[in-house]
């Protein structure tokens, strides 16, 4: 079932939450918000499920008009960052109650219930309490609670956010894998860019109510749209233009991703120098913090064989080339040189 | 010959004066209260020993150290204060009435102006307790969740019943309830008499029991999550099923604890009560009373008698709720 947000806006007081944001989400597919905090992307997904009723604007799910429909009856499943599991209820309880709600036999509430401790994996547990489980183990009863009803389409507001580095890296592709397995139309928010490009089919980046670009991971990080998208996905460092070195009027700031700093020992035509004040070892990746000679930072990506060939030390200066570089008119129009 | 304390709290004021010229009713009084103090606060700390998470507060959770060594100089000195100041007292006072003999102590107890007394003063409280239970979760709901103008000056004025002597609430219930108060004045003409009858008793007792429940209750609902009613909501539940099958269940312990402080407290009541009612056997007299009119004849050992009652029956009726309450949070222990 698809989504159409049509022109949503949402006041908290004298703060701006959402500004006309206009979104299609295609059915079937696996939608990231991502975003700094306070980008309103909570409040998208909030307004889409109906615990938040926006100042104005519409909100469609597939082709029916949501938007005074109460959270009650829009059939969507919702997982919320901290569970929110009933503590006095059983796993198995607790998967059951949205349909103890829609009085469903109980005989046909067993079979949905064992369907989904099958497809969360958690058969054995189904008597225990949430207090007895793992926060992973949590999330996915959260996640079974929600599919129990069988929604038009799923809403997770930071799934992972309350989840330890690893369960969280599991738990991520778990879901995917668990999406193209429902093909169930979803929407989920987090801050962290790392899970929107590992999840996602298409991500939604947000900044201060607005939408800033739409796109597919490999389209966001390699085509951004604007200097906030460029500088929120991926690593990246921000030079004054007067670096560049070019005749252009504006003295807007130029972006280099640290991967497209090459590094030389030998000056070349297009090359800058730079002192490396610091070299991180990162597996295999080696990342090494340079300084300009008018103090600018720098960071550059190499990764062991290069390392191995130049073999620095911290305080050597070296020569450096920009490549890929992208800079943004101030009408933040995208130009690529 | 049993006679009434007091019919009104104008009369007081009489007796007081002639407290002077009879010494040992001065010493009865202290006696009394240090006594009642020993009940209550010897309630108090079995409720605690039996149920150790008395809030809902997730002490299984917690990572505090388990102290092996049972000789340590916290545990001993907790024993020995627990010891001199509760265990002490009520064993002295269940030791003293049962020096008189089973047979005396049999006859003492199930005399008919006693068991009256006991039936007055725990089943007023008993409903006093209850009635709180409700109007104290409401009250709590309110003070937690909605904001209001003077929501911080009402939140402070449920303590009032904590700070006020009893006494002076028991003369401030009595202006408000007899036949020519405020309150009284309006319900006199239609027959409903409250100050001197076991009405008054149970205002008195509504009166003092109600920041027990309020003040277990509010930090319980400060914690309960937002999100699970969002959540409730998203799975289709009506506001009615959301709260008698997600909010009030977890809820139950908590108000089981707060109804069993109010009980305990109602029943050790004595200074509001004496105020409000006439003190007549068979009508309003409430045990504690009954005790202090005992002193008053010097007969100790009625008291004492009658005081051990009490203690074992707030006693029974706490360990009864407790057991209660430990199957309502069933779901907490891991």
């Amino acid at each position: 079932m698809s989504i159409l947000v049509e022109n949503i806006s949402k006041h908290f007081g004298q703060f701006q939450a959402l500004d006309q944001v206009n979104l299609v989400v295609p059915d079937g597919k696996l939608i990231a918000l991502l975003g700094p905090s306070g980008s309103g992307k909570s409040t998208l997904l909030r307004a889409i499920a109906g615990l938040e009723s926006p100042d104005s604007g519409a909100i469609w799910i597939n082709g029916q008009n949501m938007t005074h429909l109460d959270v009650q009856h829009r059939q969507i499943g919702f997982v919320f960052q901290h569970y929110a599991l009933f503590k006095h209820l059983t796993v198995r309880q607790n998967i059951a109650f949205g349909l103890e709600i829609r009085r469903i036999k109980a005989a046909e509430i067993r079979t949905r219930v064992n369907e989904l401790l099958d497809l969360i994996q958690l058969q054995g547990l189904g008597d225990r309490y949430p207090n007895q489980l793992s926060g992973g183990q949590r999330q996915r009863v959260a996640l079974a609670r929600a599919l129990a009803v069988q929604p038009n389409v799923l809403l997770l507001d930071e799934p992972f956010g309350a989840l330890d580095a690893q369960v969280r890296k599991d738990l991520r592709l778990w879901l995917r894998n668990l999406h193209h397995e429902v093909n169930l139309t979803s929407v989920f928010v987090t801050h962290d860019q790392e899970e929107a490009l590992e999840v996602a089919d298409q991500i939604v980046v947000m900044n201060c109510g607005k939408i800033e670009q739409v796109g597919t991971p490999q389209e966001i990080y390699e085509t951004p749209a604007t200097p906030f998208v460029m500088q929120f996905v991926g690593e990246v460092n921000v030079l004054p233009s007067v670096v560049a070195q070019d005749h252009r009027q504006e003295r807007s700031p130029i972006f280099v991703r640290p991967h497209a700093v090459k590094i030389h020992s030998q000056p070349t035509p297009a090359s800058l120098t730079a002192t490396i004040t610091d070299i991180l070892h990162r597996g295999w990746d080696v990342h090494l913090k340079l300084q300009l000679s008018d103090r600018t930072p720098l960071t550059a990506h190499i990764n062991r064989d290069q390392w191995a060939d130049l073999n620095f030390k911290t305080g050597q200066c070296v020569q450096i080339e920009l490549s890929e570089i992208k800079a943004f008119a101030p009408s933040k129009q995208h130009l690529n040189f | 010959m049993v006679r009434p304390l007091t019919k009104c709290w104008p009369r007081l004021a009489d007796r007081s004066k002639s407290r002077g010229s009879k010494p040992l009713h001065c010493i009865g009084l202290e006696w009394f209260s240090v006594f009642f103090s020993v009940i209550f606060q010897f309630e108090i700390l079995v409720l605690n020993l039996v149920n150790v998470p008395m809030l809902n507060v997730d002490v299984m959770n917690g990572s505090a150290e388990v102290q092996r060594s049972r000789w340590s100089w916290p545990w001993v000195i907790t024993l020995t204060y627990l010891s001199v100041m509760l265990l002490l007292p009520a064993i002295a006072l269940i030791q003293k009435s049962l020096s008189l003999g089973w047979a005396e102590v049999w006859r003492i107890a199930t005399d008919p102006v006693a068991v009256s007394a006991y039936n007055v003063t725990f089943l007023t409280a008993l409903a006093a307790a209850a009635v709180n239970g409700v109007m104290g979760t409401l009250i709590a709901w309110v003070l937690v969740r909605y904001s209001f103008p003077g929501r911080k000056v009402i939140d402070a004025v449920v303590d009032l019943p904590f700070a006020l002597p009893t006494a002076v609430a028991g003369l401030a219930l009595a202006t408000l309830y007899s036949d020519r108060g405020w309150i009284g004045q309006w319900v006199a003409p239609l027959g409903i008499k409250i100050a001197f009858t076991r009405t008054g008793v149970f205002v008195a007792m509504l009166f003092i029991s109600l920041p027990f429940i309020v003040r277990t209750l509010q930090p319980v609902l400060q914690e309960l999550e937002p999100e699970i009613e969002a959540a409730a909501r998203s799975l289709g539940a009506t506001p009615w099923q959301i709260f008698h099958r997600i909010i009030l269940p977890p809820l139950i312990p908590p108000i089981l604890t707060g109804v069993a402080l109010g009980f305990s407290r109602a029943v050790g009541e004595y200074g509001s009560v004496v105020l409000i009612s006439s003190s007549i056997p068979f009508q309003d007299l409430i045990a504690p009373v009954l005790v202090f009119q005992r002193l008053e004849q010097y007969d100790y050992a009625g008291a004492t008698v009658i005081g051990t009652v009490l203690l074992l029956g707030s006693l029974t009726a706490l360990l009864v709720i407790n057991r209660l309450q430990q199957w309502g949070r069933r779901y907490a222990i891991r």
